[in-house]
């Protein structure tokens, strides 16, 4: 089998990095070789992030280039529109339609794109929007928006979702399992 | 049965499997979570500790491996800066227990002030340095580096990099090896570095390293891999995966896992093979010189560049020529450069400074955001406690200076190394106004508890540093406590301390709002009917404010109730 590329973006805060935890337990459990890249530090205020995951039979380099990526998975409707030239050609690109205003639009030197969803479609991709947030919060807490994403990545992967539960398990404290097992359904079933 | 571990995981699972007993570091990104996971084994198997820097972790580490342990420090690249001094002494003392110190890299500087490679540490310290490509690696070669470290008698290094550290490939697990300490035996000549010990002691060292390239020749850590031979790499760490995915079976490898001391012979035999020889390496050109030097033709970096990370494509576009269309947004896309956190207690400060027009002199850490807009209120950032040894300096050289120069450091930072620059304030006597940014954690790397929070890194109680006593004791006599967020305070504060005409400190006090233990207030509103569009509150820079419709709205999943902008908000639109 040919390594698969799913890249992870969003904004420094948003859970990205759990998001990437628990789609390395699947694929892990599902008998893959995998890779998964994180951004620690100074970027995770607030910045612009991005994980790379990648499984296959034997993957060498844990990072993803532009037009590597098979599948991108977007917190954030600007960071889709910044990470774009990552998706391959054919790609499939799944984004929040949250919109959360980096410094320069906040401070008037930007503005913010305008109907960037179907900019993107233009461009030719394959694109799947869905409001997150407010499923998030309709399960129980905004925070709980990378696992609604799950839910909605898992739709477009192969694993049972009993393999996805288990690693929502092994991922998320005890205490706040409950309302992202509610979120990832969410997710799963729009 | 493997498990998904990031190297830095892997490395503390080798620690844990080696037997190692002691380990001391200071937090530095992307080196933080060795000691992070090492922390998480029972403490009766592996001690850790964060200390004050790395130059003490290192020191640390030092007498636990004399009195026999097998013992561990890790640190950022800076951090071997500030570890150099012992490291490179150590270099002649060698070991009773296995001592290795992990140095972590950040080629592409993430999250890093320079982009310096430690290699140039191995070959200035004359130690062996490892250098691990993926987490299987990291468990593996941390186990080996013990052993080396013992049979050579000598301090091994472990070089790591960012996308080493921070990335999750499979392990295995195994048992830990049970190591009893080693006896210590009184013995001068080894462990006492005046000139007379010394003096041997650096023969020894060279010896060392003639045995340790006879090592480099056959050990297991150097691999060659043949497929094609029309192109030949040689390469270590990161590198290898790159170059691996980049050029899969067409090209022949020959993967260096030890990276100082460099074999001669493997080298030379590897390089008779291909026709073509590519040395890739991030940063500095350290296996390429060597090769040079022993009279091979190769390609380096007159193809690769010094500056920042590679990748697969990267690779593949130097040495093929191949280049991939890409899809395209069309249209500019703002950047999103990191940002203070909303409720961050460092806010209020820089705009204060920014307001009375400072010259700020910056230190290590989050607030060294201050520097970004809209604040931009930050002139200098050198290294870990430059501000206050730096805004002296500035004093001295122009006094005129004095009266509107602060010095901004945080609690971990100062230290870390700060505590030294104010005793120079306070001795050689300049009108120095420091401000301490005290949020009673290690932020930026995410969260360590520090000697000055009162809690240890396993979040037991522990001595917490008196900083107003401290400031006190080395000659401070003007400190004082202010909270950041009390916009009014401050400004009295800063005003009143630069008018002064001797040292003082004053502390900034608020835990970070990022803390688990921190009670938020529920989000502030915004009034529209009282909002008249004036823009006040966005030049503070809180990421949860923005403007619609000619309005100011705050983002209720970002707003914590710190309160900052109802100050700025004249109409008193801004509302709890």
């Amino acid at each position: 089998m040919e390594t698969k590329a799913i890249m992870i973006v969003g904004v420094g805060g948003q859970g990205t990095l759990l998001a990437s935890r628990i789609l390395g337990t699947v694929l892990v459990e599902g008998g893959y070789d995998v890779k998964v890249s994180e951004v620690h530090g100074m970027s995770q205020r607030g910045g612009s992030v991005v994980t790379y995951v990648k499984y296959g039979e034997k993957v060498y380099s844990p990072v993803i280039e532009k037009g590597e990526a098979d599948l991108i998975l977007s917190f954030e409707e600007l960071e889709a529109a910044r990470w774009l030239p990552y998706l391959k050609k054919g790609g499939r690109l799944i984004t929040n339609t949250q919109q959360i205003n980096p410094m320069p639009v906040i401070t008037g030197a930007a503005s913010y794109p305008e109907n960037i969803t179907e900019k993107l479609r233009a461009a030719g991709t394959d694109v799947d929007a869905v409001d997150a947030l407010r499923l998030a919060e309709k399960a129980g807490s905004s925070k709980a928006v990378n696992v609604v994403l799950m839910g909605v990545l898992s739709r477009n992967m192969e694993f049972d979702e009993s393999i996805w539960n288990m690693a929502i398990e092994a991922c998320v404290p005890a205490k706040a399992l409950e309302i992202n097992r509610k979120a990832f359904a969410m997710g799963r079933e729009i | 049965m493997s498990k998904l571990m990031l190297g830095n995981q892997a490395v503390a699972r080798g620690l844990y499997e080696a037997g190692v007993s002691v380990v001391s570091s200071y937090p530095g990104t992307p080196s933080t979570e060795i000691t992070e996971y090492a922390a998480g084994y029972d403490r009766d198997d592996i001690y850790c500790e964060w200390a004050p820097n790395e130059k003490v972790a290192c020191e640390v580490a030092i007498g636990a491996s004399i009195a026999g342990a097998r013992s561990f420090c890790a640190m950022k690249h800076v951090g071997l800066n500030v570890a150099a001094d012992p490291l490179y002494t150590a270099s002649y003392t060698g070991v009773n227990g296995g001592l290795v110190i992990a140095v972590a890299d950040d080629p592409g500087m993430h999250s890093s002030q320079n982009e310096q490679d430690s290699r140039n540490h191995a070959i200035g310290a004359k130690l062996p340095m490892l250098e691990p490509s993926d987490s299987g690696e990291c468990k593996e070669y941390t186990k080996l580096a013990y052993e080396i470290s013992e049979k050579y008698d000598t301090p091994v290094l472990l070089r790591l990099s960012t996308r080493v550290s921070h990335s999750q490939s499979r392990v295995e697990e195994k048992e830990r090896e049970n190591i009893p300490n080693r006896k210590y035996e009184k013995n001068p000549q080894k462990y006492v570095m005046m000139p007379a010990f010394a003096k041997p002691k650096h023969i020894m060292v060279e010896e060392r390293t003639e045995k340790l390239i006879e090592y480099a020749e056959n050990c297991p850590l150097n691999t060659v891999e043949m497929n094609g031979t029309e192109i030949g790499v040689i390469t270590a760490g990161i590198s290898y995966q790159y170059a691996k995915e980049a050029l899969g079976n067409k090209a022949s490898y020959l993967k260096l896992g030890m990276v100082n001391p460099l074999p001669e012979k493997l080298i030379k035999e590897f390089a008779k093979k291909v026709d073509k020889l590519y040395i890739i390496e991030e940063l500095d050109p350290v296996i390429e010189n060597h090769v040079r030097k022993l009279g091979i033709s190769c390609s380096g970096k007159d193809q690769f560049t010094y500056v920042g990370e590679y990748s697969q494509k990267y690779i593949k576009e130097k040495i093929s020529g191949e280049n991939t269309q890409t899809l395209s947004f069309g249209e500019n896309v703002p950047v999103r450069p990191p940002v203070m956190c909303a409720g961050c207690p460092h806010r209020g400060v820089f705009y204060i400074l920014k307001k009375l027009g400072c010259l700020v002199s910056g230190d290590i850490g989050c607030y060294t955001l201050g520097a970004a807009a809209p604040l931009q209120a930050m002139d200098t950032t050198v290294c870990m406690g430059a501000s206050i040894s730096g805004l002296h300096g500035i004093n001295k050289a122009d006094p005129d200076l004095a009266g509107k120069s602060v010095a901004v450091i945080g609690d971990s930072t100062f230290i870390h190394s700060g505590i030294t620059g104010l005793i120079n304030t306070a001795y050689n006597r300049s009108d120095s106004t420091v401000i301490i940014l005290d949020n009673s954690i290690t932020g930026m790397t995410g969260h360590q508890n520090n000697p000055a929070n009162g809690k240890n890194i396993y979040g037991d109680p522990a001595n917490a540093v008196d900083l107003e006593a401290l400031c006190g004791a080395v000659g401070i006599r003007r400190v004082m406590v202010v909270d950041p967020y009390d916009m009014k305070a401050i400004e009295t504060a800063v005003k009143e301390e630069l008018e002064a005409k001797e040292p003082s400190v004053i502390i900034s006090r608020r835990p970070c709002a990022l803390l688990k233990n921190v009670v938020h207030k529920p989000a502030l509103k915004v009034n529209e009917d009282k909002c008249v569009g004036c823009k006040q509150c966005l030049k503070i820079g809180c990421p949860a404010i923005s403007i619609k419709n000619g309005k100011s709205v705050i983002d209720h999943t970002q707003c914590v109730g710190c309160g900052i902008c109802m100050d700025m908000c004249k109409p008193n639109a801004i509302t709890e």
